[in-house]
C-alpha cells in the first residue's frame, strides 16, 4: 500500500498525478480461506481489518453482493455519538467513539471525523425529566454529556425555532461534545484499503446463496454466485438481509427489516455546525461539508426490503424539519433514499456465534450501525479469532432472547424506533 | 403510498393503518420450554418476498385483518379477515 501523506501528495503533484493506484485490489476468490466475512459494508470490512491487524489472521475474504459502500454504509446520516443508557451499551459505543477518534491515523485514510458536538433538545417538561435521568446515568459511566439551557441551544443552533409559540417548544436539552459526523464513504474505503494492504481479499459482485455444512453441522464452505469457497469460519455481517442469510444457514433471528429514510437538501452556506436532534419528533439534522442538510426521522413501520422510503413518512419527516427550522422550509430537497435496517426488540445489536458452529454474526444495529462500525468489527474479530466473546461484546449475545437478559435501549435511551 | 383494501371499509391510503407484524403466530402452551417461548416472543420469519402480516385500520373501523404483501415490491396480493384461512402460496 502506498501511504498517503503530505509528501505523497506533493510528489504526485509534481508527477502529474499519474502514480496513484486503486485503493484495493480487485481480488478473485481463492478456493479456501481461514475466514470469510459476508458483507462488504463498514462492519464487515472492519471485522476483516481487525482480524488481520489484531489477530494476525490474513487469509480472509470479504464477499460483497454489490459494491463496497453501496448498502447502508452509503445510506446513513453519518452521525457518531455514544449517548446510550445502559452500562453495556455505553461500553460498546464508547469503544466505537474512541476508535473513531484515532481512525484516520490508524487507517492512513482521512475519514473526516468532525467532533462538532451533538445537541439534543427536549420539548416538554417530561422530556427534561428524561434528559435528567439519561445524563445522570451517562455521566456516572464517564460519557461527556452535559445539560444545557434554552439560551445555550439558541446560541448553538440559531436556526431552531425556540420561541414560546413554536409547535415544538424547546425547554432545554443536553450536549455531547465528542459526538459528531464522519464521511461515511471514507470509513468504508479506508477500512477496505487498510484490510487489503494486510492481505485480505475484497471480492465485489459476489452474492452468497447458501452454506455447506460438515457431517457435524459445522460450516465448511459458502456457495456464492462466483462458485463454492471453502472456509474454516464465516461471519454474516449484512444488516437488513441478516434474516435471509440466517434462513439459508438454517436458523431464525429476532430481527425485522424496515426501510429507514434519509434526505439531503441542496448545498447552502454554513448554517448549522452541530448535529441537532429533538426528542419530541426524533428528527435529526446536520450540515455536510458540501453544505447539504442531511436529515432523517422515523422508520417506515412495516417490513420492507425495498431500498426506498414511503411517502407518508417522508412527508412527515420533511414537514417536521421545516416546522422546527422555519428557515429550512425554503431550501430544496436534493435527494431522498432508504436503507434496510435490522431492528431487534431491545434495539441492541447481536454480536455472537450463531447456532451453526463456525458461523458468526453481527447484526441488529437497527437505525444506528454507522456510529458503531469500529466496535462491531473489533468485537466480532475477537470472537472469530479466539472463539470466545470479548468482554464488551458478551452481553450482546443471541442467547439473551432466551434468557431474557435484554439490553432495552428502546426504552432506556429513548430510541424512537 | 400503499392502497390497502380494508375488508370492512374498502380501499384507503396507508396512513390510516398500522402494521402489527407477522400473522399466524400461535401462542405456545403453558408447559412450553424457554426456547419455545422465546421463539414465540421474539423470533420472526422476516422473509424477503411474500409476508403474511396483520394490519389494523386505526383511523377507520379499528379492526385487525391480514395482508399478504411482498416485502420487495410492497405489492399486496391478498387481504383477508382474521377468521379466514391464509391464501395458498403463489405457485
Amino acid at each position: 500500500m502506498k501511504r498517503y501523506s503530505a509528501w505523497s501528495l506533493f510528489q504526485e503533484g509534481l508527477g502529474g498525478q499519474k502514480g496513484w493506484r486503486p485503493a484495493w485490489r480487485a481480488a478473485a476468490p481463492k478456493a479456501r480461506y481461514d475466514a470469510i466475512i459476508i458483507g462488504g459494508g463498514g462492519h464487515g470490512l472492519a471485522t476483516a481489518y481487525y482480524l488481520a491487524r489484531n489477530h494476525g489472521l490474513t487469509n480472509v475474504a470479504v464477499l460483497e453482493r454489490g459494491w463496497i459502500g453501496g448498502g447502508n454504509s452509503g445510506r446513513n446520516t453519518t452521525i457518531i455519538r455514544s449517548n446510550y443508557y445502559y452500562p453495556q451499551s455505553i461500553a460498546l459505543f464508547e469503544l466505537a467513539l474512541t476508535l473513531y477518534e484515532k481512525l484516520s491515523i490508524d487507517l492512513n485514510f482521512n475519514v473526516m471525523f468532525s467532533q462538532r458536538g451533538l445537541i439534543i433538545a427536549g420539548n416538554s417538561r417530561h422530556d427534561m425529566e428524561t434528559i435528567a435521568r439519561l445524563i445522570g446515568a451517562m455521566r456516572l459511566l464517564g460519557v461527556d454529556v452535559e445539560e444545557i439551557t434554552v439560551d445555550e441551544i439558541k446560541r448553538a443552533v440559531p436556526a431552531l425555532d425556540c420561541s414560546p409559540r413554536a409547535r415544538f417548544p424547546v425547554f432545554g436539552g443536553y450536549r455531547q461534545k465528542r459526538a459528531g459526523t464522519a464521511r461515511h464513504d471514507a470509513v468504508v474505503w479506508g477500512y477496505a484499503r487498510a484490510a487489503d494492504a494486510l492481505g485480505v481479499d475484497i471480492i465485489e459482485n459476489c452474492a452468497v446463496t447458501g452454506f455447506e455444512k460438515s457431517a457435524s453441522g459445522r460450516v465448511q464452505a459458502v456457495e456464492t454466485s462466483r462458485g463454492r469457497i471453502a472456509c474454516d469460519k464465516a461471519a454474516i455481517v449484512v444488516a437488513g438481509h441478516s434474516s435471509v442469510l440466517a434462513e439459508a444457514a438454517g436458523f431464525r433471528l429476532p430481527v425485522t427489516s424496515y426501510a429507514l429514510q434519509a434526505f439531503v437538501t441542496e448545498p447552502v452556506k454554513p448554517v448549522l455546525d452541530v448535529v441537532c436532534w429533538t426528542l419530541a419528533t426524533g428528527v435529526y439534522v446536520s450540515q455536510s461539508d458540501k453544505g447539504g442538510l442531511v436529515f432523517g426521522g422515523g422508520l417506515d413501520l412495516y417490513p420492507s426490503y425495498a431500498q426506498r422510503g414511503n411517502l407518508p413518512i417522508g412527508a412527515s419527516v420533511v414537514g417536521t424539519l421545516a416546522e422546527q427550522f422555519p428557515g429550512f422550509g425554503r431550501i430544496r430537497l436534493l435527494r431522498q433514499w432508504a436503507g434496510i435496517v435490522d431492528v431487534v426488540h431491545d434495539s441492541s445489536p447481536i454480536i455472537d456465534e450463531t447456532p451453526v458452529p463456525g458461523l458468526y454474526m453481527n447484526c441488529g444495529w437497527g437505525t444506528g450501525g454507522f456510529k458503531a462500525i469500529p466496535a462491531g468489527g473489533w468485537l466480532l474479530a475477537h470472537q472469530i479469532a479466539t472463539g470466545k466473546p470479548h468482554d464488551i461484546g458478551a452481553p450482546f449475545s443471541l442467547n439473551r432472547f432466551r434468557t431474557g437478559a435484554l439490553i432495552d435501549e428502546a426504552a432506556g435511551a429513548g430510541i424512537a424506533h | 403510498m400503499l392502497l390497502i383494501n380494508c375488508p370492512w371499509c374498502g380501499p384507503r391510503g396507508e396512513h390510516e393503518f398500522s402494521c402489527g407484524g407477522e400473522s399466524h403466530i400461535a401462542r405456545p402452551a403453558l408447559a412450553s420450554t424457554d426456547a419455545e417461548w422465546s421463539d414465540y416472543l421474539y423470533f420472526r420469519k422476516n422473509p424477503k418476498g411474500e409476508h403474511l402480516e396483520r394490519w389494523r385500520h386505526d383511523f377507520g373501523c379499528r379492526q385487525w385483518f391480514n395482508v399478504a404483501r411482498d416485502t420487495r415490491t410492497h405489492a399486496i396480493r391478498a387481504v383477508y379477515r382474521m377468521d379466514e384461512q391464509k391464501p395458498e402460496p403463489e405457485r
